[in-house]
Order: C-alpha cells, then structure tokens, then sequence
C-alpha cells in the first residue's frame, strides 16, 4: 500500500514539476521551427520565475503572477527577437546574453524576495476523476498543468494541419522557398520567438508560484538548458514534448523522494541525475543523425534576401 | 569587331520595329522601363527596358552574368530595384515582396529550386495558398485542383512524395505546378533546362507550348542559343546588364544571336587532334560510395583515365559525379572497391600523399572548396604546395610574390595585386587562379569538374584549350560536365554516368547527341 501511495504522489508530483519543463519546451519548439534558436532559455525561464513571484506576493493574486512571468519572458524574448530576426545577430551570442542578462536582472531584483511568502498557485480538485484510483494524483492538479496538457494536441494541430503550420515549417526548412512564395519570413520567426519567450516565462512562473513555492537566486537551476536538451529529445515534436518534460520532471522529484525513503545515496548525487539524463540525451540525438530526428534546416541561421552578392 | 555588334543591334532593332506594327493586335502585358539595378560591385542592369506580349513565350537570353536573373528577380519582388518602372498587366506596379508579384500574377521558377525538401509535393504547391477552409488545410479540394492542371498540361508528379525523395526534373515539375496553382498570367523560368536531360527538355517545352495556347505568358531564361530558338517566339538579348534587342524567334539564327550576346563575332570551334591514348595513369575498380546524407551515390564505378586523353564524364547532375570526384582527391569515404594510381594502390591514402603523387582538382564548387577566399592571391596560389615555399620554416613570401607574377602573367589572372583577398576577383579569374594553380604544379591527373560554369565566352574559350594542350603534354584529364556540347568538343572517349553507375563508354567517334540523352537519363540502347 506505501509503494502505491508513493507512486501516486510521484506521478502527481512529476506532472507538477515536469510543467514548467513542458511550457518551456514547447515555446523553443515553437521558436526552433521558425529557425530561431534561443540559447537564453535560462534567463527566460528565471524572469518568468521572479515576475511572477513578486507581482503575486504584490498583488497577492497569483494568476496576475503568472500572466506577469509570461510577459517577462515575451519581453525577453523581443531583445531576442530584435536582435537576431530584424539585426541578423548571430543566435547563440544573442541567446547567451539572454542568459546572462536574465539571471544577472533576476538576482539583482529578487534580493528582497528571498524568503518571502507569496500567494501560491492551488490545485482544483476535479470532482468525479479524482476519486477514481491514482486520479487523486493526475485530477488533483494547478489548472497551469491542464493548460500544459492541453496546449500539447492544441500545438500539434496548429503545426500538423494548418496554414500556419506550414508556414511555420517552411520558414524554419527554408526560408528562401517561404519568402519566394509570399510568406513574411521574417514577421513569422519574430512572432514564434515572442510566442515562445512568452511560454517560458509562463514556465517560469509556474515553477516558483506552484511547484518551489519560493524564490531563490538563479532559481531555475539549469532548468532552461534541460529543455533546449528536451527539445531535441522530442525531435521538435510537442506531442514528444510531454512524455520528455515529464520524465525529466519526476527525475527531478525522485531524487527528493528517494531521500526521503532514505536510500543512503548523497544528496549531491541525486541532484545531479536530470543532467546527467541531460548529457545522455544530446548523446542519444548526436549519434541519430540530426537530419532525421527533424531538427529544422535553417535552425540558426539568420535569413537575409538580397545576400547574394 | 565592336562597331560590327552595334551596327547589328540598331539594325535589328528597325526590322523588329517594323514587324511589331504589322502585329499591333499583340497586346503588352509587361513593360518594364529603364530598370537599373546596382550592386556592391557591379551594375547588373542598366536601364534596361523590357516588353512582352500576352500568351507569347519570350526568351531572356545572355551569358552568364548579363543580368537576366536579376532582372527577373526585380520582377519578381525580391529585389528592389534603384530605378525605372514596371507595368503589369494594364497598370504600374511596385511590388515589395514576392508575395505581392504572386497576388499580381507572376510566378517564377527559379534555378535553384524554392522547394521545401521535408515536405511533399502536395504541401510544397500549397505553400501560403489560402485554401477554402483556411486556416485549415483543404487537401481534397487541392488535390483536386493540382490534378487537373497536371492534366491540361501534361506535367506529372507523385504528389505525396517527399521532395527530398524525387529527382531534379520532378522537382522542377513541382515548381511549375506551383506557379500554376496561383492562376499566373506570366511565368518565369529561370534556366529550366540546366537540370533536365534531353528528354525531359523535350517534355518540358511541350508544357510551355501547351501554356502558350492556354493564354498564358511565359518568360525563358536561357544562355543556350538552340533551346532559345527552338521553343521562343521572340528572343530579347542582354549582355553586361543592357538590352541590346529585341528579336522575332523565326527571323533570325544562332549566328547573330551569339554575335549580339557576346558583342563580337564568336565561333567556339577548337581544334582536336585525334591521337592516339597511352597506358592507364588511373584505374577506377568497382568504387561504391555514399553520398553526403548517408545513401549510396556510387554503385560500382569502373573506369580508367589514360595518359594523353581527356575522358569526358557525361550526366545530369547529382548522379554521383561530385561523389566521384571527392573519391579520386580523397575528401570521401570508399565504402568498397580500389583506386590504383600509375599502379600504386591508393584507395586509403590521404589528400596530401595524393596531391604529392601528381594529383590535381578543379572542384565543382570554387569559392567552397576551391580557393581561400579571404587569403591573397599569392596564398592561394600555393595553397596546394606551400610546404615548397618555405624558408628555415617560415613562409618565404619574395618567392611566393614571384611564383604568383609568374602565373598572373601567364594565366591571364586580372587583380590589382597579388596581394588581394582572393574572393575580391571576379568568378571568371578566381577560375583562372584555381587552374593556374592546379596545372602550374605539374600534375599527372587533373579531375576537372565544371570547369568552364559561370564564365564567359573568351573565359570558356581559353580552359577548353588549356585542358587540350594539358592533355597534349602526356597527362590525363577526367572531364565532368554537365554541358554535352563541352563534353562532345573536348574528349576522347566519353563515359555515361547515371544514378552512380557508368552506363556506356564512347570513343568520341562513335558517341552521338542522342545515344548519350538516352543514357543519360536510364534508358537503355538497343543493339
């Protein structure tokens, strides 16, 4: 009955810590298919995280918190945007800066934040699903989780069998073809940039109002990097991008959990299993040839029309 | 010579004047006026002035870098030009984008083709079309649509193929379909048949007859006199960015239309001595290789290179001939099979140890694998020997000076200097550069893929001879060209390739236009 129970708690506890792991990964997907690659994850994630925080514990709406760590992200994401879409800056440098940027703002602004108590996230007990065995674990969640369940078949269908899909495809495989054809290349990957700064954040903000319930510098902790490794792990493909953020997510509670049972393994070593699993990924996705997996043609070069001579 | 080509252009100029009255019923759908286009360092066009009739097929004919695709890309929306009009169907028109030139009813295949390789054929026609349920993909209704207009014109295509999977003249097939698709009144194709084989060429301009009786306009890029005088019925000449005229297809020849291409009086005809081949220099043994995206591109290649003759390799392009040619210099990977060199077997030597042995390369791509752009012109001309050039173990740069004046002047390289960034010469003399330096070091072998692309008349003139004589001295030259004309002037014996086999070998008596079409594109001869 113990292992039951734990396993329940896990399954719920994965799903909560895998979410800010999901929103982050499908907003890169959405930016990598445009052929914008966003290295500053990590500072999008963290200012997400640390808005969000404090206009919750300001407003003591936590909803307010949220909405507020999304636009951080958006906003981070248009230095992002206006850098490497309108500028033609190198991506990496650019998403590098956005790293540095994020976590330099975030530990500067959040000093006083350390150690308060905002208003948190609750769960919505959903009323008949709940009751059933283990549902207590997968209907017993923050409505943002069901937002991220339900934001995966939504992307799919967007990206799979729409307009907008397609031209979100062709922008990132080739650019040249889509402008030929009248599509706005460089509106369309400014857009997807700013959409999926936009969902980091959110990612953000979950993590700190719903899954940490504090703020702590640099509370992200890598978190950005695991999801550029997530993204590749899903072959760009939101409906992958779930089983991915969740794995990594339990991985992420297993090593408390583990503790807790008392296993008798250092501390430091169990922390260290998400990057680990992170290595092993890119790993996994280096020996399957790139190509394959589906990584975008043009991802990260920037698209300049009259660059022939 | 000059006065001659102007005194043509005037003259041909009136006569065209005169006819055009007599055809007053011949409604304009284009103007363009006066377009001039500058680039960093060259004026593409210059005031160029441009006309075409409705339902008319037009050919755009100069040599390469005339200033045709340019002009045509102004058309298009994707550039902008710095001066002149464009008017359109009845009205003036600006067109910011493609997009925009698309909603006016101009479509464009060019010669790279704008083809989304991950997508199907049927995604590719689609692409930023507005179907009746859009956003949504109406794939029934489209199917629909692209089927029927595959039938009026008689243009196939495996529309849930991958592009990736399908071979060049397919995915040109694509291209059309999808101009076709957006109800264009006026369709550009830019050098359409540099990619086909013969035959393909053949059904190609049947589609483009085909639209010309449907009502529709179409503009051919071509730097071939014969395609242009066999599918056109007015031909307009550029060269160095001018229009110099405007000709009624049926009242002219290939003699005044290369006379006004070039601007002088042209006959590319050299002199080949039949000779007789000495012993083989390189044996080429059931050589199996893959291509860059893991699939196998050389199937059991069999072939040798004699002393003394130039072996012209025959093919549309991406049958395994770049692969070939990596395989001999070395870059690539031999997954099966023997190279024997003058009977050395090298199949595992290296790039250098090859080089060391006498063999030289003019590659396929020259600014990619050719030369250094961004050393100097002395620096790339040692690029293959500069061990030689060195002093005490540091470059020994009076030499290297001397050894580059020394080729400059004899290879007629034009720079400023031998000091100069080598990507600041022109593609005609970075062509000059990569051959001094390969012949200058005395090879035994030279592979020489495309040598003469992208040059001009006098340019292609001066490599032809440069090959002959080289071959003359006693070396071997492999020859691979996707310009049969070249192939047939230049070789000894020529060698069929398709999808990565040899399918026929010819003594240059023997092989004929048609023979070499047919196998070219995998048909078989019969006996």
């Amino acid at each position: 009955m113990i292992e039951a129970e734990f396993l329940a708690s896990l399954i719920a506890a994965s799903m909560r810590a895998g979410t800010p792991l999901l929103f982050a990964t499908l907003g890169e997907i959405i930016a990598e298919r445009s052929g914008v690659l966003n290295l500053g994850l990590e500072g999008v994630m963290v200012s997400g995280a640390m808005t969000g925080f404090y206009i919750s514990l300001v407003t003591g709406n936590p909803w307010l918190g949220v909405l507020a760590g999304g636009i951080a992200g958006l906003l981070l994401a248009l230095i992002h945007a206006f850098f490497t879409v309108s500028l033609k800056v190198d991506q990496a440098v650019t998403g590098l800066m956005l790293v540095l940027l994020g976590l330099g703002l975030t530990g500067f602004l959040g000093r006083d934040l350390v150690g308060q108590v905002a208003t948190y996230i609750q769960p919505i007990n959903i009323p008949i699903l709940s009751s059933i065995p283990y549902g207590n674990a997968i209907f017993n969640q923050d409505p943002v989780v069901y937002v991220g369940i339900f934001l995966v078949p939504l992307l799919w269908f967007l990206m799979n069998k729409t307009r907008y899909g397609m031209e979100l495809f062709a922008v990132g495989e080739n650019p040249e073809a889509a402008d030929t054809m009248g599509i706005p290349v460089d509106r369309i990957r400014f857009l997807a940039v700013l959409i999926g700064g936009f969902l980091a954040g959110i990612g953000g903000a979950h993590l700190s109002l719903a899954y940490a319930k504090v703020w702590t510098d640099g509370l992200t902790a890598g978190r950005g990097w695991i999801c550029l490794a997530l993204v590749i792990f899903s072959g760009w493909m939101p409906q992958r991008a779930i089983f991915g953020a969740y794995l990594f997510g339990g991985l992420d509670v297993l090593s408390f959990k583990l503790q807790a049972v008392g296993l008798g393994v250092s501390y430091h070593f169990m922390r260290m299993i998400p990057y680990i699993f992170t290595i092993l990924v890119l790993l996994f996705s280096v020996i399957r040839e790139r190509e394959k997996f589906g990584a975008p043609s043009a991802l990260g070069k920037p698209y300049i029309r009259e660059q022939k001579f | 010579m000059r006065f001659g080509g102007s005194n043509l252009v005037s003259s041909e100029l009136n006569s065209e004047n005169k006819t055009e009255d007599n055809k007053m019923e011949n409604k304009k759908i284009l103007e363009m006026k006066g377009i001039t286009k500058i680039f960093p360092r060259v004026v593409a066009n210059d005031k160029v002035d441009f006309e075409v009739n409705a339902g008319e097929i037009h050919g755009l004919l100069g040599e390469n870098g005339a200033g045709k695709t340019t002009l045509m890309s102004i058309l298009y929306g994707l550039y902008r030009p710095d001066g002149g009009e464009i008017i359109f169907d009845g009205g003036k028109v600006e067109f910011h984008s493609p997009g925009d030139a698309i909603k006016a009813g101009i479509g464009m295949v060019h010669q790279h083709f704008m083809l989304v390789n991950k997508m199907t054929a049927l995604n590719n026609i689609l692409l930023g079309y507005r179907t009746p349920k859009d956003p949504l993909m109406d794939y029934e209704w489209a199917r629909k649509r692209v089927e029927k207009l595959s039938k009026t014109y008689g243009i196939e295509v495996d529309f849930d193929e991958q592009v990736i999977n399908m071979s060049v003249g397919e995915q040109q097939r694509v291209e059309i379909l999808k101009a076709l698709f957006r109800d264009v009144k006026l369709l550009i194709l830019d050098e359409p048949t540099s990619v086909l084989t013969p035959i393909e060429t053949e059904k190609l301009f049947k589609a483009l007859r085909r639209m010309s009786e449907e009502g529709l306009t179409v503009i051919f890029i071509t730097h071939k006199l014969k395609e242009a005088l066999e599918v056109t019925d007015r031909i307009t000449v550029l060269r160095r960015g001018k229009n110099v005229g405007t000709l009624i297809t049926k009242d002219t020849n290939e003699k005044d239309l290369a006379r006004l291409m070039v601007g002088r009086e042209v006959e590319i005809v050299i002199e080949k001595k039949k000779k007789e081949s000495g012993e083989p220099v390189l044996r080429i043994e059931e050589i199996y290789a893959k291509n860059d995206r893991g699939l196998p591109a050389l199937k059991g290649i069999n072939l040798t290179v004699k002393r003394g003759e130039i072996l012209g390799m025959a093919g549309v392009s991406g049958n395994g001939q770049k692969e070939l040619e990596e395989v001999i210099v070395g870059t690539r990977k031999v997954e099966k099979g023997r190279l024997i060199f003058n009977g050395e077997d090298i199949t595992d030597y290296g790039v250098g140890r090859r080089v060391a042995l006498g063999i030289s390369c003019i590659p396929e791509d020259r600014i990619e694998t050719g030369m250094a752009p961004s050393l100097t012109v002395e620096e790339n001309l040692i690029l293959r020997d500069y061990v030689k050039f060195t002093k005490n173990g540091f470059m020994d740069f009076e030499i290297i000076e001397k050894h580059a004046e020394k080729l400059i002047d004899e290879f007629g390289i034009k720079t400023p200097s031998p000091k100069v960034a080598a990507r600041t010469l022109s593609g005609g003399n970075i062509q000059r550069l990569i051959i001094a330096r390969e012949l200058s070091r005395n090879p035994v072998l030279l592979v020489a893929s495309q040598p003469t692309r992208g040059l001009d008349i006098a340019g292609i003139e001066y490599v032809r001879k440069r090959l002959i004589s080289f071959a003359e001295e006693g070396k071997a030259v492999l020859l691979i060209s996707e310009d049969l004309e070249e192939i047939m002037q230049l070789s000894d014996r020529i060698a069929v390739i398709y999808e990565g086999k040899i399918r026929g070998i010819f003594d240059r008596e023997e092989a004929d236009l048609e023979k070499i079409g047919i196998l070219m594109s995998g048909g078989f001869l019969e006996n």
